[in-house]
């Protein structure tokens, strides 16, 4: 009997590419949660899934992380096929989850010891790389305490040294940061810096822009289970955006009564529930041209494109609602 | 270790690919984690083994015994004590088995999603699900020893062979358990287990031949106790206690025992699957 995988002939996988999809599906009954995207990430870079929640972004991160069934397309990892090799390629993944699933009954240094069980390392061998993560995550200190005594950013770095455990190639974070105190971000930000420089090749899905702008090399924006655009964080505002917007807040209840007081001012206007958004190269121009009308906002402020503007221009939405 | 285990384990420790753990290693690295947590909770656990039986010896083997030896001279012409305590190591094991694969196993799913992070490692669902069942085999082991032990203090077994009632306990047990791995996996609340505890265990408890024997009951229910394994238990376990065996029925018993724990091996391994992998 000849294996129906053995007729499609082994497309050479350059060994810089870690993980290549091509018009990979991902189907929940009649739902399609990932609607055949395209995605190639390379060694050491740092790559993003940016969207609204129920963009899809998790499930791709699920079939990338060879826990969840592909429904169609191709997807390869470390160029081995994850409906058959998923054991091997886990092996080489660290994977940070939305939510932490730590053991909260037990120490800080048992969790990493009994996942680092789970790939096979020795108990010497587990207790060694523990000491050294413990150290990186800034928690050597709590080791010796139940997880639940944590905080919740420390947790967090507890569950990225645990990811770490094997000396993974490729670590999956999916929403690093989300519930995380400013603070906390920014360590943990300044954590996965580090990684990087290491070698590390992260990939990440966020709604955060600001954190696709820190740590994403590259990225792609997706919605309702599509890639709608592609590129550096740099890249996609000079292609979506405008290199300033122009923020007016009037007092009244629906914006698009003052859109004509904003005509021809800038490229472009979004108008959201309480403000108008005027995408301009130079604001402040901008600014004195609509004080040059009369007109007097309650407020406005003049700040750069975000990759926020470039999901708004692109899918009419805001990221977070 | 040998040269080729630690060439193995220095190739873990390093990035790229890995050598791939064979099935023991996997099964124990998931052992691993129930044998920690245990290490943190078994003194509390251990009383509990322990104060259980000496509760049923008290109240039914001593307090309902003298009665009934005093009124009827005992059951099949032993006391009532011989008679009831081989009974309950079975019925122990049934109750061990509700405890540690009902909340446990839907926590996991669930609550803390251990098995999920444990499939996001090289681990299989089958991994998983196995090395899960030899840690409640583990429950099932230590609770039955302890109370056979404090039982046969009591003067409960007429034999030595009682020791064999150790294993068969805990294959009842394991006929619960895997079963009921199944039906928990496919649960969303806690209410299915509510069911569970009114509708079967409690009721088998009652009429499994367990407080006194199953002719003494309707044939409707004493069909209930041939087709549910606890009845099979009781009847093995009196067998090794009296030291009285009759090899067909016996082998009877352990076949619809093996049956239980291989048909709920099947459920098991599938309603495990279609809920971790989607």
């Amino acid at each position: 009997m000849t294996d129906p995988r053995q007729a499609v002939p082994r497309q050479p996988v350059a060994d810089d590419v870690l993980v290549r999809a091509r018009g990979l599906v991902k189907t929940f009954g009649e739902f399609r949660a990932v609607d055949g995207i395209d995605v190639t990430v390379h060694r050491g870079e740092a790559f993003g899934f940016l969207g609204p929640n129920g963009a899809g972004k998790s499930s791709t991160m699920r079939m990338v992380g060879a826990v969840s069934p592909v429904s169609g397309g191709e997807l390869r990892i470390f160029g081995l096929d994850p409906a058959t090799d998923g054991p091997a390629i886990r092996a080489r993944l660290g994977v940070v989850p939305q939510a932490d699933h730590l053991d909260e009954e037990l120490t800080v240094e048992e969790n990493l010891w009994i996942y680092g069980r789970y790939f096979g390392l020795s108990g010497r061998q587990v207790r060694e790389r523990a000491r050294e993560l413990l150290d990186f995550a800034q928690l050597t200190e709590r080791a010796r305490h139940k997880v639940d005594s944590l905080s919740g950013g420390m947790k967090r770095r507890l569950t990225i040294a645990r990811s770490l455990i094997n000396s993974p190639e490729v670590l999956l974070l999916d929403e690093p940061t989300t519930g995380l105190d400013p603070q906390a971000r920014h360590i943990l930000w300044d954590r996965l810096f580090r990684l990087k420089r290491q070698g590390v090749t992260l990939v990440l899905t966020t709604h955060y822009m600001d954190e696709a702008e820190q740590l994403c090399d590259r990225l792609v924006v997706m919605d309702h289970g599509r890639i709608v655009a592609e590129g550096s964080p740099r890249n996609l505002i000079s292609a979506h955006s405008t290199r300033e917007v122009l923020e007016l807040r009037f007092d009244l209840d629906d914006h698009r009564d003052r859109l004509d007081d904003v005509d021809g001012v800038g490229e472009r206007v979004e108008v959201l529930p309480d403000r108008l958004l005027v995408y301009v190269d130079d604001g402040d121009a901008a600014m004195s041209a609509i004080a040059g009308r009369g007109i007097r906002p309650l407020s406005s402020l003049v700040r750069r494109s975000t990759l926020e503007d470039v999901f708004l221009h692109l899918t009419g939405r805001s990221l977070i609602d | 270790m040998s040269a080729d285990t630690s060439s193995v384990q220095a190739a873990r420790e390093r990035s790229g690919p890995r050598p791939p753990m064979r099935l023991a290693e996997r099964r124990l690295a998931v052992i691993g984690y129930f044998a920690t947590v245990y290490k943190r909770i078994w003194r509390g656990s251990i009383i509990g083994r322990f104060l259980s039986p000496l509760l049923f010896l008290l109240s039914m083997g001593l307090g309902l015994g003298s009665l009934v030896d005093s009124s009827s001279g005992g059951v099949d012409g032993r006391s009532y004590l011989q008679f009831v305590v081989p009974a309950i190591v079975a019925t122990q094991a049934m109750w061990v088995a509700m405890g540690e694969s009902t909340y446990q196993v839907l926590a996991y799913i669930k609550w803390n999603r251990m098995y999920e992070s444990m499939l996001a490692t090289p681990l299989s669902v089958a991994d998983v699900l196995l090395g899960h069942l030899l840690a409640v085999t583990g429950h099932l082991v230590l609770a039955t020893t302890i109370f056979v032990a404090v039982a046969a203090l009591f003067g409960a077994f007429a034999s030595w062979w009682v020791l064999l009632a150790i294993p068969v306990a805990v294959l009842t047990g394991l006929a619960f358990t895997v079963p009921i791995f199944a039906y928990s996996a496919r649960q969303e609340g806690d209410d299915g287990f509510n069911i569970l505890y009114r509708l079967l265990v409690t009721p088998l408890m009652l009429f499994s031949g367990t407080f006194f024997p199953v002719d003494q009951l309707p044939a409707v229910l004493r069909a209930v106790a041939w087709v549910t394994p606890l009845w099979h238990g009781v009847e093995l376990c009196r067998a090794a206690a009296y030291a009285s065996f009759s090899p067909l029925a016996d082998a009877g018993h352990l076949a619809v025992l093996l049956l239980y724990v291989g048909v709920g091996w099947v459920l098991a391994r599938r309603s495990f699957a279609k809920r971790l992998v989607r």
